[in-house]
């Protein structure tokens, strides 16, 4: 198989093929990084540019260092020190960095279709690093990633996303991804945060966290972004922890090898309890080890590279 | 100047009148129409064997951006699309800057349309000053200086009690009352709330944002007996609640545009920002309710809502893009659409278009008819062409439907007994 693809700007628009040999490249070069000399020549002489209109730790640094861990040249922008505080659009500041002829520019964005307006204009491959509410497919890939990795397969698995759906970038990435496998998802928020006609994506929708949980195999947890707290959605971040914070107790009705998920940052106490954050089914460190793996994977494949 | 149009098929809906005629224009009017007049002298012979001749279509809805946004487009530059997409009298709305409140920018209005314009130029004044929904705008005063209707367009009269009152003023003056009717809190989103925007994480503008305003809106005007304008509808919801008011209520009408029988909310799928639009393109279902409202004549009127914009307001994020389509120049293929269809014949469309909106703003045009002015249009009904933005009069090039195939393009544009437009192609 081979890569066809100029840009990764979704999850939705891949196949489940695609998919997996994705995963399958990410497997390859997931020990790179156990190695005392993490690096290898595969992208030397390649130029990655990683474009942040939003704040970012994980996933910036993630992709900065798997851009390293190939020998490409990493060159981060982060908004506030740039000259989009001048005022520059974002269409002249996509044409002045192709000008200097970089590769890959991976771009977060806070505006739906924002990486979409690049890969129009731009000859570079675009990496969609999360663009408002849309997608955030690195995050789906990964996730998959450490799911086959717990799970030994994706197939036949119940899943449940809990939080924020309605502004999830990572829930719609997810969805869109887990639904080309063979997979049951449960959806769980307060009405408020879950988008009108969800369940016509194809999957279950309620409101309780009790019944999200039941005889899961997979957890997500989504990050409750608390500026929303006390706005038209929850009345308060602590009326929101009472109801839909995962605890020990939610864990024990799913099943008994479940695994945890989260994207981070986590609010601890919020949206999930110290206890199953840092207990025995919580995979959160893992996704972000693997986050380094799967990024490697789609900078190579976009630079040409065949498995 | 005389000009004669032979072997034409007329179709003016107003005289209920489809057949083959001469027409003989003596300056600014229509001398004589009759099956033979090719013994009449002209000055200029049209043969419009094969063609269309119909009254020149009104817009009821259309925003020319002068004053205060002349790199958008230009009253010159506007009439002169209209000519060419064959409207031969526009309605501007008062979003400029400054804001068509008072007399002396209606006026101004006036007086550039008089001095550049190419079609006639109806402007519509604002309800409240500065569109701020605050304080009644001096609409006697603009009346006199030729304004034909009033609206908020681009928002609702927040205040019911204001615009209440609002409707009750401009009796006074027989101002058409023109409703952009949108929840503004409901209406804060940039795309239809549906299975696109679920997809494409775009803040959903839900179809309640329109609807129930649009029922506000006629309960009000019902409340004060004024007759009431609701514009650009587009969803199922808003032309259910119009049919069930009409048949309560008489003085109510409605308008829809091109872009919302033409597209479903799947086009913002793309992230293209031409197809950003107030209110937004709207479902599948959505799309089959207004051809409905259009065949069973819930919705009276098409309007275009031309809107243009430059590419710096366009090319830039999808939550950030200016609202709005440039549609003068590709409506009437766009209506046509209805007729090959099936949904409208092409006299009820010319209806929508011409006599209609002549009677809700009490304009003395759209019909053809001896002694009535000669604003005339001759177009075919089949040739094909591709729409290409970059051949736009308008400045505006900002359009979802660059690059489409369509059928059906005005040839000839005649206002007050003058050709204002002649397509390349025409003879």
């Amino acid at each position: 198989m081979s890569w066809t693809h100029k840009d990764l700007l979704g999850v939705r628009e891949l196949s489940r093929e695609e998919i997996l040999f994705l995963l399958d490249t990410a497997d390859s070069f997931r020990d790179i990084s156990r190695r005392d000399i993490k690096k290898v020549p595969t992208l030397r002489g390649k130029t990655v540019i990683t474009l942040f209109y939003e704040p970012s730790t994980r996933t910036r640094v993630s992709f900065e260092i798997a851009a390293k861990r190939l020998s490409a040249d990493a060159v981060n922008i982060s908004t506030a020190s740039s000259s989009v505080v001048k005022g520059e659009s974002l269409v002249d500041t996509g044409r002045n960095l192709q000008s200097m002829r970089p590769d890959v520019i991976v771009i977060r964005h806070s505006m739906p279709g924002a990486p979409h307006m690049l890969s129009r204009i731009l000859d570079c491959s675009i990496i969609n690093a999360g663009d408002g509410a849309h997608e955030h497919p690195t995050q789906a890939l990964l996730d998959l990633f450490t799911i086959r990795e717990k799970k030994e397969t994706v197939d036949g698995l119940k899943i449940a996303i809990i939080g924020d759906i309605a502004h999830s970038r990572v829930a719609r990435s997810n969805i869109f991804a887990l639904k080309k496998f063979d997979t049951e998802i449960t959806c769980c928020a307060p009405l408020t945060m879950l988008p009108p006609g969800l369940a016509s994506l194809g999957v279950k929708v309620t409101d309780r966290l009790d019944e999200a949980v039941a005889d899961k195999d997979v957890i997500m947890m989504l990050r409750i972004q608390k500026e929303r707290g006390g706005t038209s959605y929850i009345p308060s971040i602590r009326e929101y922890a009472s109801l839909y914070c995962l605890n020990e107790e939610h864990v024990g009705r799913a099943r008994k090898d479940v695994i945890i998920m989260h994207p981070g940052p986590m609010n601890r106490g919020v949206e999930i309890s110290d206890a199953v954050a840092d207990g025995p089914y919580s995979v959160i460190l893992d996704q972000v080890e693997n986050g380094v793996a799967v990024r490697m994977a789609i900078l190579y494949l976009l630079s040409g590279g065949e498995s | 100047m005389t000009i004669l149009i032979k072997h034409g098929r007329l179709i003016d809906p107003k005289n209920d009148r489809d057949e083959r005629v001469d027409i003989l224009i003596r300056g600014d009017a229509i001398e004589k129409i009759d099956k033979n007049l090719s013994g009449a002298a002209a000055d200029r012979v049209i043969d419009a064997e094969g063609l269309v001749v119909a009254p020149g279509l009104i817009d009821v809805h259309v925003h020319l951006r002068e004053p205060g946004f002349e790199w958008k487009e230009t009253i010159r530059t506007g009439t002169m699309a209209a000519a060419k997409g064959g409207f031969t009298s526009v309605v501007c709305m008062a979003n400029t800057d400054p804001v068509n409140d008072n007399k002396s920018v209606t006026e101004y209005i006036m007086e550039k349309a008089r001095a550049e314009g190419v079609v006639r130029v109806f402007p519509c004044g604002a309800v409240t000053k500065g569109l701020k929904g605050e304080d009644l705008s001096e609409m006697g005063e603009m009346r006199a200086a030729g304004a034909v209707a009033i609206s908020d367009d681009g928002k609702s009269v927040r205040n019911a009690q204001l615009f209440l009152k609002a409707m009750e003023y401009a009796r006074l003056f027989d101002l058409a009352v023109i409703c952009h009717c949108e929840d503004d809190a409901l209406g804060r989103g940039v795309v239809h709330e549906g299975l696109a925007s679920l997809v494409s994480g775009l803040d959903p503008v839900p179809c309640l944002a329109e609807e129930i305003i649009v029922q506000r809106d006629i309960a009000l005007a019902a409340y004060v007996g004024s007759p009431v304008h609701i514009t650009h509808i587009s969803t199922e919801g808003s032309i259910a609640i119009i049919r069930g008011e009409k048949r309560r209520y008489d003085k109510v009408t409605a308008d829809t545009c091109p872009h919302y029988f033409t597209l479903t909310d799947e086009a913002t799928l793309t992230y293209d920002t031409a197809t950003k639009v107030n209110p937004p393109l709207r479902a599948a279902s959505d799309v089959a309710a207004l051809k409905e409202g259009l065949r069973d004549g819930t919705i009276d009127i098409i309007a275009t809502d031309h809107a243009p914009h430059d590419a710096t307001s366009k090319d830039v994020e999808f939550n950030l893009a200016s609202s709005g389509i440039s549609g003068l120049e590709t409506a009437l293929a766009l209506c046509l659409g209805l007729v090959e269809e099936g949904i409208l014949d092409l006299k009820g469309l010319i209806r929508k278009m011409t006599v209609n909106p002549a009677r809700l703003l009490d304009l003395p045009f759209g019909e053809a008819a001896p002694g009535k002015p000669a604003d005339l249009i001759v177009f075919s009904d089949r040739a094909e062409w591709t729409i290409d933005r970059g051949a736009f009069l308008s400045k505006g090039k900002n359009t979802p439907f660059h690059g489409r195939k369509v059928r059906g393009k005005n040839l000839l544009t005649i206002v007050g007994g003058r050709i204002v437009y002649s397509d390349p192609d025409f003879r």
